[in-house]
């Protein structure tokens, strides 16, 4: 098992110390203004899509200057900064109480306190407001979606959620790998001899990786993004970036949305503009690369109308303007073709293990 | 005046009688039911008029019934009409002939009255007597003690009543006139016309007191809620501008005046001796001329200068009697109980001689006016009930009424009250139903109309803007307390934040400004509290 161990940084402990400063800041800054007889308002960037804006350092989209300002002296304002006022004060009371709560949750719990939202789209977005306004992600505010990935590897966790506090367990304990839930993500990484990071679109290639030791054979802590990664997942692959400074390589089918997973692990998404903690700018797409289609004599299906769109519509992207990105967008355009990392199944079931993984690896080195 | 009554003479070819029983359908009398309808409708009018014109406040009763034995016998069948008022009475020398021959009434004269020549009752005891074949009995009274009556039937060729028999009894009651006539009717397709026009009279005669009993016993009441009658209008002498060709031929065969000034002083309306003789100068005519021996020829061309002539002095219409602000308040609130009303009186005008006063009035909301317009027009207090489309009234109100320009929702309720008065009325038919578009009539309506409108519109803001406030301020006092106490909650603060001024600072800026705009506007405007 490992052999070299790395200690972590204290980090996260820190951040939530900063997260009940900054709305406790909000709460003040609204209580004051009541205070002294004036409505209060709440300034924050607009996320409207004129105010998206691609920024080539950090390479992800983020929120340009132009402000809104919700005021409560505006009729169509003061009841979603209610809802604001009490989201923060919710998120407040669940940190403090180290519980967590789905999207879902906020919507019905809202209920209690004589807030009222139409319908859940209505609280989701303003949970999304709170986000803009402190900075921060929901998952911080202990505020989580139903969809949920896995992680597996050499990695020792220390939990502090409430009841498992100090607590601490190897996340390669389990075959099928620990859920990226609420426990997961607020948890200390205390140890680990990994020293890299895959990120694979599937479950069946997660399992595969698992039976294969990809684990101890390429020191690697294997995470299955469902699809397009959840930000708990995109958090918590930044976390292991950061924190234990682990290289992450992200393996998808190859198809142009394969590649879109990829990217928004690496430059985040236009809907998350407002939110900078949840990308990995230093990750690498390794494949199914559609290069690679040829080059590995790979089983294909044919590319519908709609991928094909999609290919353009990502050829305007400024974040697929240079490197593999647009390169291999061209190729899917002229061989109008896709397939699934299952395709390498045609060869023996290990060849992608065996053969692709570490052959692809070494081409990221370049990269 | 004179010459009028003695030229009847020349109408002897045929009788005038003759004449309208030939034209029957012009006078409104073409069918059953619509001839049930102008018959009640011609002795209601003559019973107001007999009222009005010594200013007692009427009282009418009015009775619609079946003869015992057509009980049950389809319509159309004959009814039996009467029509009671306490007017004035008729002199008992002059009652057979003024029911008993066409153009023999008080109204041949140029004076604003509801009916015209006095034709409308005569033709409704013609109409009775030429499908039933029976005679009408009148009973009237001019001092409340004695009580005439006769039976009458008119003759048709020689325009005169034949007094079938006369009595006279002695009693104790008020003076008046009652009419009872058998006539040939369809109350089964009148009905709803005839309440429609009882309806719209009492919103334009609340100083009246009217009931209607239908033939089922059914009973429509409608109280007198006004002790203001309009005032009595005023004969007046014919205005140049108005006076035809024929008038003036007649006028100056009969005349025995020599004198050609002296001749327009007399006989017509604002004609001094300066303006008869600047006038006869623009005509080319000596002043010394003998009106008596003016040629056909020159008849033509005097009447054609009377008319071209600018300088008369316009018609004064000191004789017309409009409704006035108190009478269309009282119809108004007691028949339409609107939410708001606005009545807008336009300065007399005239044309062709003719002086005319329009007044309009705008009722909305309330739980009487449905939704939508619904225009109630009247011309001499008398409701016009057809053909609404071609009526001047009706065009300017679909015109005019651009309900965005004064910001009116689209479903609004609303009613427009439109009520022209005049020596002549411009009626496009002799059926009295609708008005020619004479252009001074138009834009005296479309002048009323848009001041009415104004009024709503302001009206219908100043509304919007307290609800607006309140709307506001109930928001504010529902959210607010829940943002103090969340921020409370957030900040870590002991207290919670004093933010209770805001609420009344907003409602002391906002709500009491605007009531007090809006109370400051409210007694020159007509909301009803």
């Amino acid at each position: 098992m490992p052999t070299q161990r790395r200690r972590v940084k204290e980090r996260s402990s820190n951040r939530k110390v900063e997260l009940k400063a900054i709305l406790q800041k909000l709460g003040k800054e609204v209580y004051d203004s009541l205070d002294s007889n004036r409505f209060p308002s709440i300034d924050f960037p607009s996320r409207s899509v004129k105010n998206i804006v691609y920024e080539p350092k950090s390479k992800q989209y983020i929120l340009g200057s132009r402000k809104v300002t919700r005021s409560a002296s505006n009729i169509k304002h003061i009841r979603p900064f209610t809802q604001l006022t009490w989201l923060a004060y919710f998120a407040t009371e669940l940190v403090g109480q180290e519980k967590t709560s789905t999207l879902r949750d906020v919507y019905y719990s809202s209920q209690a306190y004589d807030i009222e939202f139409d319908d859940q789209s209505q609280s989701d977005s303003i949970i999304t407001d709170l986000e803009t306004v402190i900075e921060r992600a929901r998952e911080e505010l202990n505020i989580y979606p139903e969809e949920r990935s896995a992680i597996f590897g050499d990695l020792d966790i220390e939990y502090t959620v409430r009841g498992y506090e100090g607590k601490r367990l190897n996340l390669s304990s389990h075959p099928d790998g620990y859920l990226i839930g609420p426990s997961l993500s607020t948890a200390e990484f205390v140890d680990t001899s990994a020293e890299m990071v895959i990120a694979v679109e599937k479950g069946g290639l997660f399992t595969r990786f698992v039976e294969e030791k990809v684990h101890s054979r390429f020191k690697a802590i294997i995470i299955d993004t469902a699809g397009q990664a959840p930000r708990a997942t995109r958090y918590m692959l930044r976390r292991l970036h950061e924190e234990l400074s682990l290289p992450v390589y992200v393996m998808t089918d190859g198809d142009v949305y394969g590649e879109h997973i990829a990217m928004v692990i690496i430059s985040g998404s236009a809907r998350a503009a407002h939110l900078r903690d949840l990308t990995v700018p230093s990750g690498k797409w390794i494949g199914i690369w559609a290069s690679d289609i040829a080059k590995y004599n790979l089983p294909t299906i044919p590319m519908s109308e709609i991928d094909i769109k999609r290919v353009h519509d990502l050829k305007r992207d400024p974040r697929y303007q240079k490197g593999i990105w647009p390169r291999e967008l061209d190729t899917f355009l002229k061989i109008k073709r896709k397939c699934e990392l299952e395709a390498f199944s045609k060869f023996g079931l290990t060849t992608i293990v065996d053969k692709y993984l570490p052959e692809k690896l070494q081409i990221a080195k370049s990269l | 005046m004179t010459a009028h009554r003695n030229n009847q003479s020349s109408f002897s070819e045929i009788s005038p009688s003759e004449f309208f029983y030939r034209n029957r359908d012009l006078a409104g009398f073409s069918n059953p039911a619509k001839a049930l309808y102008t018959a009640t409708r011609e002795l209601v009018e003559n019973s107001l008029d007999a009222c009005e014109s010594t200013e007692i406040l009427p009282k009418i009763s009015v009775r619609i019934r079946y003869r015992e034995e057509e009980r049950h016998e389809p319509d159309p069948r004959t009814y039996v009409l009467t029509v009671k008022d306490n007017g004035h009475g008729i002199e008992p020398r002059q009652a057979p002939n003024a029911f008993g021959r066409v153009f023999y009434g008080s109204k041949y004269r140029l004076r604003q009255a509801r009916g015209m020549f006095g034709m409308g009752g005569t033709m409704a005891i013609l109409y009775g007597q030429i499908t039933t074949s029976k005679p009408v009995t009148i009973t009237t009274s001019t001092d409340g003690r004695e009580f005439h009556t006769f039976r009458l039937l008119i003759d048709i060729q020689n325009n005169k009543p034949i007094i079938l028999s006369k009595s006279t009894k002695r009693g104790v009651g008020s003076s008046g006139t009652s009419v009872e006539l058998l006539l040939h009717g369809d109350i089964f397709r009148a009905s709803a016309k005839i309440r429609d026009y009882f309806r719209q009279t009492a919103l334009v005669t609340p100083y009246a007191e009217i009931t209607f009993i239908d033939p089922q016993g059914r009973l429509w009441y409608f109280p007198q809620t006004t002790a203001t009658v309009p005032k009595v209008p005023r004969e007046t002498k014919p205005h140049p501008h108005g006076f035809d060709f024929e008038a003036m031929r007649r006028l100056l065969k009969h005349t025995d005046e020599s004198s050609f000034p002296k001749l327009l002083m007399n006989e017509f309306h604002r004609v001094g001796k300066q303006t008869a003789r600047n006038f006869l100068r623009f005509a080319k005519f000596d002043l010394r001329t003998d009106p008596r021996t003016v040629s056909n020829e020159e008849t033509v061309r005097l009447v054609e200068a009377m008319h071209r002539f600018d300088g008369f002095l316009p018609p004064d219409s000191n004789c017309l009697s409009p409704l006035g602000t108190e009478i269309l308040k009282s119809g108004i609130v007691n028949e339409l109980k609107p939410e708001f009303y606005s009545i807008a009186i336009r300065p007399p005008s005239a044309y062709s001689g003719y002086p005319f006063i329009v007044e309009v009035a705008l009722a909305y909301g309330g739980k009487t006016i449905g939704e939508g317009v619904r225009l109630y027009r009247f011309a001499n207090r008398i409701p016009l009930l057809y053909d609404e489309a071609s009526d001047v009234a009706g065009m300017v109100v679909n015109d005019l009424l651009d309900r965005r320009a004064y910001n009116i929702p689209r479903e609004a309720p609303l009613a427009v009250i439109t009520h022209v008065c005049s020596t002549k009325i411009p009626y496009k038919s002799v059926g009295k139903e609708f008005l020619a578009e004479r252009p001074e009539l138009e834009r005296e309506l479309k002048n009323g109309l848009r001041e009415t409108l104004r009024q709503l519109k302001s009206y219908l803001s100043r509304k919007g803007s307290i609800e607006a406030v309140l709307r506001r301020k109930n928001i504010y006092a529902k959210y607010l307390p829940l943002i103090a106490k969340f921020s409370q909650a957030l900040s870590g603060a002991k207290s919670p934040p004093r933010y209770q001024q805001l609420i009344k600072d907003f409602e002391d800026e906002r709500v009491i400004t605007v009531e007090q705009i809006a109370n400051a506007k409210k007694k020159s405007e007509g909301k009803i509290e």
